[in-house]
């Protein structure tokens, strides 16, 4: 059976939509209305609830945590000051991304790694002959993301620590709404926002005292049909959708290395071993072959494909998940892997796997679009991620 | 009585003799098969036992007919359908089970119950089958060459092979080779902790066979397993409607739409030859049929030792078909239900019922089942996999009543 998560009296109560969706085997709502576009805007404009519980979560504990995840990922472990939080993907020996997810170091030898698949059996795999201890807390801790420009002063109504010096990617322990919590300051919508982990037996009330501290502030429950907007905006990837995990990809030309996926910054050559070093290294010499950037539709240009139709220009009305073909000219030099219409920068935007010589910034290219049943391309140009990157996001609080 | 010359005659229609016709007759020839029975198809017929009971007699689920023979002989227009069959049950001595769902994430929950690390090492190693079974397909269907031939067509052949098995990469080749060598007992203990988990996949590995789970070889047969898994992608695996005879009767009416002619009731007694070539049958009736091509859907033993006289062949080549093989270990159970079994291990009636259900708790269990057979004896306990046609497809069995098919080696 698929399960609820430990929030589902609460969302199922409120999913009008019955538009359930599978993640990692729970069932979680696609959109709460019937359409996401409220949903979306309140993570843009005021504050929205997002039940996150199925990522799967680890427990690493014991004197060689910290050797044993400098050894895990790419990033530099030693450097994860107590209650810090790093994003970082981790390969295979081969330098090819299993995953990727966020570390926070909660104790000097205490900490937790969230993944989007299944990886115990990896974990223990890279931790032979290491005094650690990891453990699948995913069933037992429940999480939830409060994220929008509102999150900080919903959360502080419920919040025993003060939230405002809670720097961008840093944790805290406290009590929200009287509940033993972790808050960290991560998302994957690109804007302020917090995760809040708690005992799964606490959920229902945790949601219950964030809703009410919310109601003030516009904040509504928000589905995976508005967050996978956000995140597209944001320049996130997205698993399976993205990427395909090196361990699950029939072939070779499936995997990606991080510098492929855009990640090659998480990369840190100046650390000890770790897994897919070697592999890295060189392919940091000769350079990656793929290069992940946004492309930016343009909009004359899709105008146009539906004006010679007679049409008015059509968008997406969700973030599609498909392989979209790229061109130069009659080459074809990648693909795009995610895209949707920006409502908050009123823009088609897409990530896209480009060949490294046609992956600067500025490079213009073509997007495949089928208009009337025929399939046109639209003029595209190569951007920077994120597409939507407030100052909100990082900044700290100082104000009284 | 009428002599009449066929371009092919064709000894026994079972499911293979019946492919064989309908491809002949595709190619244009002229032929006729004689089946012995009043039923065609062999080993997959389906036929009614008691009233309102019909049972897939031997042959009961359908695993390797080649997805480009249905396609060939279009057996869907001539009746096929094949009707998924999902689920392995495992019931445990302790109360316990084990299922393998459908689905993907209820697999992995139910592994999870019983081991988180199986649970992921499951979704690696069926890549790693998948890829394997990619590489040794298209082999399958390729006539081995000679090694000891110095032809230039067959040293091409030769060439052809070493370069797809080069293709493969050094990981991939390993894998096949331990494939290929070890036991599946072995092969599943490199995988796997949880005892049932490795005992029902090691049945796949032994079924139709003689032998054990810790013999050498059957690793390979895992490997075949999955092959019916990447056909499965193309609804070619699971339980035929109306039983394994359905899978029969399809070929058979492609077969007639072909051009072919089928007699039941024709017992065939011998192969005649003149001049050292087969020129066509003597039946038991006493008519005499002249063909060019005599085919024959028989085991070898019977086809040569049976139909022809051993003076009419080589020494040395009877002699080796003497000494071929033919070893069953299996046998076939068919039940009639008043009503479903309740399992102590998960009671009631539900979806565990309508997939396989595996008595295989563990290696231990299955390598024992075959010990009583290496001696001669009936295993005392054997391996058994049942299925409720029934409830597959309700015409089997009269309604609200049900039937067990239980193949037990």
């Amino acid at each position: 059976m698929l399960r609820g998560t430990p929030f589902h009296p609460r969302t199922a109560a409120l999913c009008q939509a019955q538009n359930w969706r599978r993640w990692a085997g729970y069932i979680v709502a696609g959109s709460y209305e019937l359409l996401h576009d409220r949903e979306y805007f309140a993570i843009r404009t005021a504050a929205a609830l997002i039940d996150v519980s199925p990522l799967y979560k680890y427990h690493v504990t014991g004197p060689d945590a910290e050797r044993f995840l400098n050894r895990l990922i790419p990033r530099d472990v030693t450097r994860c000051a107590l209650h810090q939080v790093l994003y970082t993907p981790w390969c295979d020996q081969a330098g090819k991304v299993i995953d990727d997810g966020t570390l926070s170091r909660l104790d000097a030898d205490a900490f937790r790694l969230t993944a989007a698949e299944p990886n115990l059996r990896w974990l223990q795999d890279v931790s032979t002959g290491l005094d650690v201890t990891i453990g699948d807390i995913t069933q037992g801790l429940a999480a939830l993301a409060l994220q929008g420009p509102a999150s900080r002063e919903i959360l502080q109504q419920v919040s025993d620590v003060s939230l405002n010096e809670l720097g961008f990617f840093r944790l805290t322990h406290a009590r929200v709404a009287g509940i033993p919590a972790t808050i960290s300051r991560t998302g994957y919508t690109g804007d302020l926002g917090f995760e809040i982990w708690v005992e799964a037996a606490k959920a229902v009330p945790l949601w219950d005292g964030i809703v009410q501290a919310g109601a003030a502030y516009g904040l509504i429950p928000a589905g995976m049909l508005a967050l996978d907007v956000a995140r597209i905006e944001a320049g996130l990837p997205l698993i399976d959708v993205d990427y395909i995990p090196a361990n699950k990809a029939l072939i070779e030309e499936r995997k990606s290395s991080p510098f492929e996926l855009d990640l090659g910054w998480t990369v840190r050559f100046d650390k000890g071993p770790f897994v897919g070093r070697r592999a890295l290294a060189a392919e940091r010499e000769r350079g990656p072959e793929w290069q992940f950037h946004g492309l930016e539709i343009e909009w004359d240009s899709v105008e146009r494909l539906y004006a010679e139709v007679g049409l008015p220009p059509g968008l997406p009305t969700t973030a599609w998940r498909t392989s979209v073909p790229i061109y130069s000219g009659a080459e074809q030099v990648g693909y795009a892997t995610s895209g949707c219409w920006s409502p908050v920068l009123k823009q088609y935007i897409a990530l896209a796997h480009l060949r490294s010589g046609w992956a600067s910034p500025g490079t213009r290219l073509e997007m495949e679009v089928t208009v009337e049943h025929r399939r046109k391309r639209a003029e595209a140009r190569v951007v920077r991620k994120p597409f939507y990157d407030p100052p909100r996001k990082r900044a700290v609080e100082t104000a009284t | 009585m009428k002599r009449r010359e066929y371009d092919a005659v064709i000894v026994g229609g079972g499911h293979n003799g019946l492919v064989n016709a309908a491809y002949l007759a595709r190619a244009g020839l002229d032929v006729l098969v004689l089946e012995r029975r009043p039923v065609l198809g062999g080993a997959a017929v389906t036929e009614e036992i008691y009233p309102g009971f019909h049972y897939s007699v031997c042959s009961y689920v359908v695993s390797l007919l080649r997805p480009e023979i249905i396609q060939d002989l279009e057996l869907a227009r001539h009746g096929l359908e094949i009707l998924p069959l999902e689920s392995t049950f495992t019931p445990l001595p302790n109360d316990d089970y084990l299922v393998r769902w459908a689905d993907h994430d209820q697999t992995r929950r139910e592994l999870y119950r019983h081991s988180p690390r199986d649970a992921e090492a499951y979704d690696e190693f069926g890549k790693l089958m998948l890829q394997l079974a990619m590489a040794v397909k298209p082999i399958l269907g390729m006539a081995p060459p000679d090694p000891g031939s110095m032809r230039p067509g067959n040293l091409a052949k030769m060439a052809r092979l070493g370069r797809h098995f080069r293709d493969l990469g050094s990981e991939k080749l390993s894998a096949l080779v331990k494939l290929m060598t070890m036991s599946s007992a072995d092969y599943l203990d490199e995988w796997f902790e949880t005892e049932a988990l490795k005992a029902t996949m090691a049945a796949s590995g032994i079924i139709g066979t003689f032998l054990g789970p810790r013999s050498p070889g059957t690793a390979y047969v895992l490997l075949h397993h999955y092959m019916g898994e990447i056909d499965g992608a193309f609804r070619a695996w699971g339980f035929a409607r109306g039983g394994t005879g359905a899978v029969s009767e399809a070929i058979a009416s492609a077969a007639r739409r072909l051009g072919a002619e089928i007699r039941t009731e024709a017992p065939v007694e011998r192969i005649l030859n003149e001049d050292g070539r087969a020129v066509g049958v003597a039946l038991e009736s006493g008519e005499e049929i002249r063909a060019r091509l005599v085919v024959s859907g028989l085991d070898p033993k019977r086809t040569f030792l049976a139909l022809l006289d051993p003076d009419e062949l080589p020494t040395e080549f009877v002699d080796s078909i003497r000494r071929f093989r033919i070893r069953g270990s299996s046998g076939k159970v068919n039940l009639a239900l008043t009503e479903l079994p309740s399992f102590t291990a998960l009671p009631g009636v539900g979806p565990h019922l309508r997939g396989a259900m595996s008595i295989s708790p563990s290696v231990e269990y299955l390598e024992r089942a075959y010990d009583d057979a290496k001696y001669g004896e009936f295993s005392r306990r054997p391996y058994m996999d049942i299925i409720i046609p029934s409830l597959i497809d309700p015409v089997m069995a009269p309604p609200g009543k049900h039937e067990m098919s239980i193949f037990v080696q």
